[in-house]
């Protein structure tokens, strides 16, 4: 009872970074019927810009909440500013092709990202300098950080203000608008190109928070690192029912607790053959079921090819 | 108020429209009849800025507009009903209307505009939490038609109002259209509906494969044999 207990909390921790990477997909999937597949790897630069921008500042021994704060702000900056630039050079010339080409175009900017990562951080891993020392404490039988709870609740702030953000702003019924009728949209006066580029920088920037989120969880960086965040992000997009953006709340918090709940006994249930290392198996599995079982996801439309 | 010269839209290599001149004086309601295919639809996206023409000039209030985009030309009280009604299926009736008000900011006129949508169609005020993707074909049209009018347009250019409707339901959106006339409106018509549209309107043009081969006032058109028998089934 004490590892479900431990592992639903550990799950809650890390869905909720799943689940905030998941956005940046489900959104641009909803208004331009695109997998981004570079999203992850804007999150990646996200969380190295973070990561120099602590070493940095830490070296220079300012105080840890002034270096968090300034951190996420360069992550944000430079992510927003990745992602308005990706939507125009890359995806624009793109939007009248076949829905092929600009998928293409996206894993190609995927591989473009990592490998310019690795040239200017290079490619062992970074490691985090200690700025913070969580404290402990024990909620329902598990041990929780303060680093832990401010990463959840950070999340869930920045989740719950997105969706009243598209539900409540002219920003946001125009976004839902755009989505569902672009051309009808334009008649409205809304200027489309502008609605899908600050999807992007929207989608971008929160991704850069989920980056540092990640530093700060795992204590490492890695150019490589926006390949296995993105593709569980993805998953979890896909879980919720992609171009929902509740879905990928919803598919970030589950595939978070399915994940860490099979790690905690995965090697109970195997005689120890398989360890907690394998725990990613299970995002993919999840990932085949729902392709298989509920294609259209957990909110998705069934039957609607925009689900 | 609208002047249209020697208008040419194509997809890909394709002409829908062949060169057409048209004109909408101000207060004016004219209609641009036609079969299926004629061009007409596409005359009317390329005047409210969803198509580029591929060659010719459009005049609007005194300014050229060619290529102009829609989202631009709306601020200048250009508004269009689409084809089909393109309501946003998932957004609610209120917020269908509200997407019609994007382009004002004055809180007390679009409060006064909500109102007059409800008046004008009472059956949206019932059904405003609605997502508009359940209603009916006619109040879809209802629909589409009031969130055009929340955009406070000067010309307004309609689609096929009538189009997959109930005979019912096209006398009441006609009756609508009048209504929206009599205000003072401007309107560029589009209807295969060619009796209904005439008797509607002040002037018609006729259109065939791209090119405009009648044009006169509604009551001449109506009366004349080649409309008679091509149009009226006679």
């Amino acid at each position: 009872m004490e590892i479900f207990a431990q592992q639903i909390v550990n799950g809650l921790v890390l869905g909720s970074i799943y689940a905030l990477v998941a956005l940046g997909y489900t959104m641009v999937y909803g208004i331009l019927g695109l997998i981004n597949f570079a999203h992850g790897d804007i999150t990646m630069i996200g969380a190295l810009v973070s990561l120099t921008v602590i070493q940095l500042l830490a070296a220079a021994g300012v105080p840890a909440p002034v270096i968090l704060v300034l951190a996420g702000g360069s992550a944000v900056l430079v992510c927003a500013i990745l992602g308005l630039s990706i939507e125009r050079i890359a995806y624009r010339p793109l939007r009248r092709a076949p829905r092929l080409a600009p998928l293409i175009t996206a894993i190609g900017v995927s591989i473009l990202l990592q490998y310019s990562a690795a040239l200017i951080w290079g490619k062992q891993y970074i490691s985090l300098p200690e700025i913070i020392e969580p404290a402990q404490f024990t909620i329902f039988g598990a041990q929780l950080t303060s680093l832990q709870a401010a990463i959840f609740l950070l999340a869930c702030t920045i989740m719950a203000g997105l969706l009243w953000f598209i539900k409540a702003s002219r920003m946001g019924r125009a976004m839902r608008a755009t989505e569902q009728n672009p051309d009808v949209a334009g008649l409205m006066g809304v200027n489309t190109n502008t609605v899908i580029a600050f999807t992007f920088v929207l989608g971008s920037a929160i991704g850069a928070i989920a980056g540092l989120m990640v530093v700060l969880y795992y204590g490492l960086g890695h150019y490589f690192m926006g390949f296995m965040l993105g593709l569980k992000a993805f998953t979890a997009a896909v879980l919720g029912g992609i171009g929902n953006v509740g879905g990928a709340v919803l598919g970030g918090l589950l595939l978070g607790i399915i994940e860490s709940l099979a790690a905690g006994y995965i090697g109970d249930l195997t005689g120890g053959v398989l360890g907690s290392n394998y725990r990613d198996i299970f995002a993919f599995l999840v990932l085949v079921l729902v392709l298989v079982l509920r294609p259209s996801g957990l909110l998705g439309q069934p039957g609607g090819e925009r689900a | 108020m609208l002047t249209v010269h020697k208008l040419e839209v194509a997809y890909g290599g394709i002409k829908a429209v062949k060169g057409i001149d048209l004109t909408v004086g101000r207060g004016e309601v004219v209609a641009l009849i036609g079969a299926n295919g004629a061009g007409k639809s596409s005359t009317l996206k390329a005047l409210s800025g969803l198509l580029k023409p591929s060659a010719g000039r459009i005049d609007y209030d005194g300014a050229e507009i060619t290529g102009k985009p829609a989202y631009h030309l709306v601020r200048r009280g250009l508004a269009m009903v689409p084809e089909g009604r393109g309501v946003f299926p998932r957004l609610t009736v209120v917020e269908n209307l509200a997407m019609g008000a994007y382009i004002h900011d004055d809180k007390a006129a679009i409060t006064r505009d909500f109102d007059r949508a409800y008046t004008l169609f009472p059956r949206l005020a019932e059904r405003r939490a609605q997502p508009a993707g359940t209603l009916s074909g006619g109040e879809q049209q209802m629909l589409a038609m009031a969130r055009a009018l929340m955009c406070r347009p000067r010309l307004l250019l309609l689609d096929e109002p009538s189009m997959g409707l109930a005979p019912l339901m096209v006398q009441k959106i006609f009756e609508t259209v009048r209504a929206v006339a009599a205000e003072g409106v401007t309107m560029l018509l589009v209807e295969q509906n060619a009796k209904l549209a005439l008797e509607t309107c002040d002037r018609g043009y006729v259109m065939e494969s791209g090119v405009i081969v009648l044009a006169d006032n509604a009551k001449t058109l109506l009366s004349s044999p080649q409309v008679r028998q091509a149009y009226l089934g006679e």
